[in-house]
């Protein structure tokens, strides 16, 4: 059986074991407690992170002891009150009112993703916040999940297992279930960083013919690496049999995708996105989709999150939704899980951080 | 000539057909299959037979077109639905379609390994049935490729593309096994190693192996009593490789970790099989070969097949009986 959560709770007993520190301090340890500095963990993160801040000897940290909830909006502010670190994950809105709730002895946000658009930049540059954030330790989880949801996608994976279930499959028909082929195709990134080149560099070998990008300038570096051709946002529409999503989500690329795209997209090409649901114009993709504009879509990613399930969007055979998965293997979510409590340690001792966000 | 052709194909075998101009076509013109009542009476003074996978062509049907027929071609590659001894003695030539649908069937298997060691039928089902809540670190995980050793039991056309396919995503090692070592086998550094090693040490066992007497069963309890229980078990070859009660009693007893299956016994599976209530178990009804550009290159080919035989030419693909 998959080994999930029961295995991972007995690895984050052990990791936890040696001493409570939230609790049943003895006064000397209670002295000693008293000049750590103080840390709020917003969720129960992956052993290898909590092992990390544990046995670091730099920190008192309370965590809001849930895998699967995230830490009610009340509770945080009243939890960081005087914290020097935040240790968070994409669930958490990290803006004024919370950063005003913290204080002045906030230092260093930490959080447990790549993605940045759940802190308000402004306000922590304002305050000399510095900030941690995970990229790299989950590229090869997030293109390899790309590569899988394109693929589910275009060979219609989802309506297979469905039919296998239901009793759909009957004898062998020529053009049952026919998807498109990733050979001799033209496959198109929207916005070209590292997440886009890894998934670029799995595609190849299944015989696509041209990789083309768009992004708010070229990137001769990485679009050497893949061999890509950088045109316009209405090129990559036309041009590619599979659009990819990658960049991140900003003011300029809010609700990119929308009809101006989907209605100069081909009708056998196929739409993904695993970069941030905002980035999509869910009601456009909709039409697009339920019309015949485009072939079909895979969506790791969306707004709001969860979906809920009345959702037109889950009324569609040619649109595939998972709820975003893509960094979610063990060996990733465990790194990311010890890279945001090493930002966080470094960025309190004053220290260069392994990857600092810029702001 | 008079040709028969059993089913609806597409468009790009008719189009040949017609152009070539050299025989009048009857055809079932549906999706479903044939009826034997109509087959026998179609095929009556036919020249030529186009024929699937699901046409069952013996004696009974040989001797009801009588003796103008000089060549059966199929739009498949497998032919065990041909009774060639029967063909052979009368003389009648045989195509098929082989190689063409390497591509398709890599890339279904692919991205049939993926969607079972990335959860992603599980996670879909979630989302419809409301068990999606938020954002959570250790939520549906699965196991990556990234730093995997992957094991293929059979490395030929198929089995190459399909580890053509996998070197980028980061594996490791790449080992293979079979009747003999494979050259070609240098291209994605696989190694070439016993079954027994394949088996223990691969986090992704893939078998691409021909259906023969040796394979038969292949895949049986001490097959899966020697696997990771972290591993991740894809067949996309034929049903019969594997032993389905021991795959069941695998999955369930945490032996191993996950199977995605394209293949079955028997096909189409019926719907109250146990494999088909495991969350960890995928199964999708033999699609390798279903794009509709190698469908269409499939139609084309067994088109071109069925011209060469009519006009005593060659064929692009024949049987050699």
């Amino acid at each position: 059986m998959w080994s999930g959560r029961t295995a991972l709770r007995q690895l984050q007993r052990i990791a936890l074991a040696p001493s409570g520190v939230t609790g049943g301090a003895t006064a000397k340890m209670q002295r000693e407690m008293s000049t750590l500095q103080r840390v709020y963990v917003t969720r129960q993160i992956p052993p290898e992170g909590l092992k990390i801040l544990q046995e670091s000897g730099q920190v008192q940290f309370e965590l809001w002891d849930s895998d699967d909830v995230p830490v009610p909006r009340k509770e945080l502010l009243q939890k960081v009150k005087g914290a020097d670190g935040l240790l968070c994950v994409l669930t958490e809105k990290i803006d004024a009112e919370l950063l005003d709730a913290a204080g002045p002895n906030l230092k260093v946000i930490s959080t447990m993703s790549v993605g940045y658009d759940h802190l308000f930049l402004q306000e922590l540059k304002k305050r000399g916040i510095r900030v941690g954030y995970t990229p790299d330790v989950l590229t090869d989880a997030v293109a390899e999940l790309t590569v899988a949801l394109l693929l589910t996608t275009s060979r219609r994976l989802v309506e297979a297992t469905h039919e296998a279930k239901t009793g759909g499959w009957g004898t062998w028909r020529t053009l049952w279930l026919c998807g498109y082929e990733l050979a001799n195709s033209t496959v198109g990134i929207l916005g070209l960083g590292r997440i886009g080149v890894a998934i670029a560099e799995r595609l190849a070998p299944f015989k696509v013919k041209k990789f083309i990008y768009t992004d708010v300038a070229p990137r001769p570096e990485l679009a050497g690496a893949i061999n890509a051709e950088y045109v316009s946002l209405d090129e990559l529409a036309k041009q590619s049999d599979f659009l990819t999503v990658c960049c991140a989500l900003t003011p300029e690329t809010r609700e990119i995708c929308n009809e101006s795209l989907f209605s100069k997209m081909k009708k056998t090409s196929i739409f993904i996105n695993t970069s941030r649901g905002g980035v999509v114009n869910q009601e456009d993709l909709y039409q697009a989709l339920s019309t015949g504009q485009i072939a079909a879509a895979g969506l790791d990613v969306t707004v709001p999150e969860p979906l809920p399930t009345n959702h037109p969007l889950f009324t569609l055979n040619n649109c595939v939704i998972l709820p975003h998965i893509a960094s979610a293997s063990y060996t990733t979510r465990n790194a990311m899980s010890a890279l945001a409590a090493n930002n966080l340690l470094l960025g309190l001792r004053g220290q260069p951080m392994i990857k600092e966000l810029k702001l | 000539m008079k040709v028969f052709i059993t089913r609806r194909i597409p468009q790009e075998g008719m189009k040949i057909l017609s152009a070539a101009g050299v025989c009048k076509v009857s055809q079932w013109d549906s999706d479903e299959p044939v009826p034997r009542t109509e087959l026998l009476r179609g095929v009556q003074g036919a020249h030529g037979l186009l024929c699937l996978l699901s046409d069952k062509v013996d004696a009974e049907v040989l001797d009801a077109a009588g003796p103008n027929l000089k060549v059966i071609s199929t739009m498949s590659v497998g032919f065990d639905h041909l009774a060639l001894d029967e063909i052979k003695k009368r003389g009648i030539r045989v195509g098929y379609t082989p190689d063409v649908l390497t591509d398709a069937t890599a890339e279904l298997t692919v991205a049939l390994l993926l969607a079972t060691a990335r959860r992603l039928p599980e996670g879909v089902e979630e989302v419809k049935s409301g068990g999606w809540s938020s954002w959570k670190p250790l939520w549906l995980c699965g196991y990556g490729l990234s730093g995997s050793t992957v094991g293929i039991i059979g490395l030929g056309r198929i089995g190459m593309a399909i580890a053509q396919r996998l070197m980028p995503f980061g594996v490791k090692r790449l080992l293979y096994s079979g009747r003999s070592a494979k050259p070609h086998a240098a291209d994605v550094n696989g190694e070439f190693v016993p079954l027994d090693a394949l088996v223990s040490e691969s986090d992704f066992v893939v078998v691409s192996c021909s259906l023969t007497p040796e394979t038969q069963g292949l895949c049986n309890k001490a097959f899966f009593s020697k696997m990771k229980n972290t591993a991740v078990f894809i067949n996309t070859s034929r049903g019969a490789v594997v032993n389905q009660e021991d795959l069941y009693e695998a999955l369930t007893g945490g032996q191993i970790a996950a199977a995605g299956l394209d293949v079955t016994t028997p096909e189409p599976l019926p719907t109250n099989h146990p494999l088909l209530t495991l969350k960890n178990c995928v199964i999708i009804p033999h699609i390798g070969s279903a794009t509709y550009s190698t469908r269409g290159v499939m139609s084309a080919l067994t088109a071109q097949n069925l011209l060469g035989g009519l006009q005593g030419s060659d064929m692009p693909s024949e049987l050699i009986l």
